[in-house]
């Protein structure tokens, strides 16, 4: 069964297809050759998913060496997302879907992320925990069964790679600014700088990025930096390593505590990161050794999976598709969708 | 009117004293640096309108939706938006509508897209790491 699965809830367009659980393609806007389409593709797509989905889904067909007519079902993302950015998906799905016959199944974006980590050789087994992180959420979620889940705490401000891309604009390291600051953190110091772990109450697994951003913030202005700006010619490049080092120290410490406290109470044996932020190296060794110690396995995506992307949004098609699932053609966007 | 707060719990409580003024249509600016109590307050206004789902932070999304009584509560972020081509392509003009009540973080980046009328909130860092002063002009008279 082949299942070709769309995704545009934010900046990324991008279509897969999967078949019988493997993935056969995986093409993803950002990452296509610009002088492909003759132009950079912007960051923020909103609606530049109008102008590449159909040439997205035509090399998303190819690589998988079939066409139209040999596709069992479409799958797209209804939510949660950018409702005008939903719709350039969803409707596109639908349309293909009718037009070839062929039932349509709607995805939750967090659920593509959730079961990410079965797009490799060796999937996680069941019961299992997942951290998700990225640019729009930080949650965790314990997963008992295949769509039985519990959310056991997620962010009640800014996302860990908000906070990320927030302090690096501070650091003039330009946006999004993730990469910049595992890179640079690798030749710093990481407790050079004191930065607040915020837990929350005791015992909560809810997290909160805003207090240390805003820690990141008080600590450049008391240095008389101006934040934003030329930050990065203020201050050294030992001081900025330092500061990169200990602000990626002190959110890997919050996720990294949250989810071993999860861990413990849901008596799991596996754990899975998912997520862009799931490319960030000390959070995925840091996990993976507070794992280690406790005897549980460790799983993190490959990278084209981390992203948003069309792969996990084609294996949850293909895992309803194979319990007989499909969705109706009515199925609006739904921008709040909530992990059910 | 200008206040300062010490705390977040002030800053939330602030926001619901505003919500209880606001009626559907209205759009709200939320002007100030990182850091400087935008979220928290939004946090008070959603609470105080009725939002009961998960109010975050739309950086990365552009715009949260959330369903409330009277209609939905409407967050956008336009911290990432870098020109008005893709402030144009976001079509944060449909929704300002008699449904929705909109609250707009970095709104200088929206520039002359707001409505007239809007409320202006002005968020900036007072003295020591605590205080935050705010400022609350305009609406609809």
């Amino acid at each position: 069964m082949r299942i070709l699965g769309i995704e545009t809830s934010c900046d990324e367009t991008s279509a897969a297809v999967v078949r019988d659980g493997h993935v056969i393609s995986n093409i993803i806007s950002s990452q296509l050759v610009h002088s492909l389409y003759g132009g950079v593709v912007p960051e923020l797509a909103s609606r530049a998913h109008q102008r590449l989905i159909v040439q997205v889904v035509q090399a998303a067909l190819e690589r998988a060496g079939t066409d139209r007519s040999g596709i069992d079902a479409v799958a797209a993302t209804y939510g949660p997302g950018l409702a005008g950015a939903l719709l350039v998906g969803l409707n596109f799905a639908k349309a293909l879907a009718f037009g070839l016959g062929v039932p349509f199944v709607g995805v939750n974006h967090m659920e593509g992320h959730l079961y990410s980590n079965f797009l490799g050789e060796q999937g996680p087994r069941y019961p299992f925990l997942s951290l998700i992180v990225s640019g729009g959420h930080t949650m965790l979620v314990h997963v008992e069964a295949p769509f039985r889940h519990r959310l056991l705490g997620q962010t009640r401000d800014d996302a860990a790679g908000e906070a990320f891309d927030k302090v690096a604009k501070m650091l003039g390291l330009g946006y999004p600014g993730g990469p910049a600051i595992d890179r640079l953190a690798k030749e710093g110091n990481a407790s050079a700088v004191p930065f607040p772990r915020s837990f929350l109450e005791p015992g909560s697994l809810d997290f909160s990025f805003s207090g240390i951003k805003t820690s990141v913030l008080y600590y450049l202005r008391d240095r008389g930096v101006q934040p934003g700006g030329s930050a990065a010619g203020a201050l050294t490049t030992t001081e900025t390593a330092d500061i990169c080092a200990s602000f990626q120290q002190a959110v890997v410490d919050v996720l990294v505590g949250k989810t071993m406290t999860a861990a413990g109470r849901c008596h799991v044996r596996d754990i899975t990161l998912a997520g862009g932020v799931s490319a960030n190296s000390a959070l995925r060794s840091a996990l993976q050794a507070a794992a280690g110690e406790q005897g549980i396995r460790f799983f993190s995506p490959r990278m084209e999976f981390c992203m948003d992307n069309g792969a996990m949004i084609a294996y949850v098609g293909w895992m309803r598709r194979a319990a007989g699932a499909a969705s109706p053609m009515d199925l609006p966007a739904i921008p709040n969708l909530e992990l059910a | 009117m200008q206040t300062t707060t010490t705390s977040a719990g002030e800053t939330a409580a602030l926001g619901r004293t505003l919500a209880r003024q606001l009626k559907p249509g209205d759009v709200v600016a939320l002007s100030g640096q990182l850091g400087s109590g935008k979220t928290c307050f939004v946090q008070g206004v959603c609470e105080a309108l009725g939002v009961r789902t998960h109010v975050g932070s739309p950086t990365f999304t552009l715009i949260n939706e959330y369903p409330a009584p009277f209609g939905t509560v409407v967050h956008i972020d336009l911290y990432r938006i870098s020109s008005m081509r893709e402030l144009a392509a976001l079509g944060i003009q449909e929704y300002f509508t008699e449904r929705c009540i909109c609250l707009v973080e970095w709104p200088e980046l929206a520039g002359p897209l707001l409505p007239p009328g809007h409320v202006t909130v002005g968020f900036r860092h007072g003295g020591g790491d605590t205080e935050r002063v705010i400022t609350i002009d305009g609406g609809r008279q």
